[in-house]
């Protein structure tokens, strides 16, 4: 028995390297058709002549024929790669096609780039993508390095738990329980700097798979950061897993920007309130997170 | 400066446990690695094919492939519940103790054989030869090597940032959820490290000085 467990741990352990975030990841809530409220994605109108003088980086999209969108992998219902067709999907993958339907972009011109959460700002610095959207929060540090269109998504921290787990029902219960996170990751810094449990109980790994394996095996009580992401992991495994539901922080997600470029960020805020504005938004919630059955707020664009 | 400054209470800790992870598997390697070189150098075949094995093994496996495997397949085994402090110095001790063997052997095999086999007609066992004779003088002529790879350890241990341990190697990625410029605090955590392989330089040539074998 402990041979093959043993057996069953390598491998997982090898596919986990080689993969590269690849691991665990199932079909997308919006993939199945799980129930009454299955609804199809909205098609965007790809507009046609749009002129943005003064803008660099849509100076530079409209050179190239291509937009590159940088873009999360391994986030269910937000922002994942299908392993088998190589696709992407979820709600910020739409986002990100409708902007660029509305920049004039063709589908098959969107180049999407998995960029990890460390490596966001370096990425839109350089130029390697136009934009990104993966579950990016907005906050005033970041704009110093870049700029946000939006909020398009309005998530806020809660707790993944073992379904049968009813010791912990939001953050004022988490002392004593091992909580994890990704490592450095603003939620688990969160959890450390307002003390919600002791130092030693708390577990960092490289990706939010890794916490729920670890999760399963009751090796950590809870795995903590925004609902969003969360939802989407308690939508693949309804049986064993749940989220609180008792988010304790605003984190407004927002598409990141070149930091000097006000007038592609003007662009796409319009093109945002007219999709919240003509239910294009209501839409691609309900064909991507809105699976997992959880309603959720439109948020309100913050120009600035 | 202000990267150093403002996250003081990140890179303050988070180098300290670089160095406690660091001097534990340092200390660990150089005993278990002399152990296995001793092994390779027996004159029991088993003994010599156990170290043969290890040192192929384990110097052919990626450190992080170590690494996932203490971290995620051994808590499966439900032997001993180790932490993830443990469970990096268990890794990177494993993983350093191959590469100290070799050199340890290395610096065997410059030991004329004259004088194991002078030991041998005084009478010494197998187990004094070495520890008297040949392992004081392999040591002192193989300390360069065995600091090159105890560098390498000290830069290793970055990897157990990706592993729970906040350490040097997780910086980077908590300054940049803070949102303060993670190139520049890059800059400073090689500064950082540049400082410990210093020191470690400095040991290297002092005890050089000490040790140098007149042959």
């Amino acid at each position: 028995m402990r041979i093959r467990t043993l057996a069953v741990g390598l491998l997982a352990g090898g596919l986990l390297l080689t993969a590269c975030g690849k691991e665990g990841t199932p079909a997308a809530p919006g993939g199945d058709a799980s129930g009454a409220n299955t609804a199809a994605l909205p098609t965007y109108t790809v507009a046609q002549n749009v002129d943005l003088a003064g803008s660099p980086v849509f100076t530079k999209i409209k050179g190239a024929g291509t937009v590159t969108v940088g873009v999360k992998d391994d986030q269910p219902g937000l922002g994942q790669k299908d392993p088998t067709t190589g696709k992407f999907e979820g709600f910020d993958i739409e986002i990100a096609r409708m902007v660029a339907a509305g920049l004039g972009i063709a589908p098959d011109k969107i180049k999407f780039t998995t960029v990890d959460s460390a490596a966001r700002e370096q990425a839109i610095a350089n130029g390697q993508v136009d934009y990104y959207v993966g579950t990016y929060t907005i906050t005033d540090k970041r704009k110093a390095q870049v700029s946000f269109a939006g909020p398009y998504f309005q998530a806020g921290q809660d707790l993944l738990v073992r379904k049968d787990d009813t010791s912990i029902t939001g953050p004022e219960t988490l002392k004593g329980k091992k909580v994890c996170s990704v490592t450095g990751s603003t939620p688990i810094q969160r959890v450390r700097d307002q003390g919600l449990t002791e130092p030693s109980n708390i577990v960092e790994f490289q990706k939010y798979s890794q916490c729920v394996d670890k999760l399963l095996t009751k090796e950590v009580d809870a795995l903590t950061t925004d609902d969003a992401i969360l939802k989407g992991y308690a939508a693949q495994d309804k049986d064993n897993l749940k989220v609180v539901g008792k988010p304790f922080s605003q984190e407004p997600y927002g598409i990141g920007l070149n930091k000097d470029d006000k007038v592609l960020r003007t662009k796409i805020d319009d093109l945002l309130q007219a999709s919240l504005d003509d239910g294009t938004w209501q839409k691609i919630y309900d064909a991507t997170l809105g699976q997992s059955g959880a309603t959720a707020t439109k948020p309100t664009i913050q120009r600035y | 400066m202000d990267v150093l400054l403002d996250n003081l209470d990140l890179f303050g800790p988070f180098f300290l446990r670089t160095i406690e992870l660091f001097l534990i598997a340092a200390v660990g390697s150089l005993v278990f690695g002399t152990i296995l070189a001793m092994l390779r150098v027996s004159p029991v075949p088993v003994f010599r094919a156990v170290g043969t094995v290890y040192v192929t093994v384990v110097r052919n496996t990626p450190l992080t492939l170590v690494f996932a495997f203490f971290v995620f397949a051994y808590p499966l085994l439900e032997i001993v519940k180790i932490d993830y402090f443990t469970a990096a110095v268990v890794s990177l001790t494993v993983y350093t103790s191959a590469f100290i063997c070799e050199v340890v052997r290395s610096g065997i095999n410059t030991v004329p054989v004259g004088q194991a086999e002078a030991g041998r007609a005084l009478g010494l066992t197998f187990g004094q030869i070495l520890g008297e004779v040949v392992l004081p003088q392999a040591l002192r002529s193989v300390v360069p090597p065995l600091i090159s790879t105890l560098i390498a350890l000290l830069k290793n241990s970055t990897i157990a940032g990706g592993f729970s341990v906040a350490e040097a190697g997780a910086i980077r990625q908590y300054i940049s959820e803070r949102g303060d410029n993670q190139l520049v605090a890059l800059l400073w955590v090689a500064l950082g490290f540049i400082i410990l392989v210093a020191v470690l330089s400095f040991v290297q040539r002092s005890l050089e000085k000490r040790w140098s074998v007149a042959r």
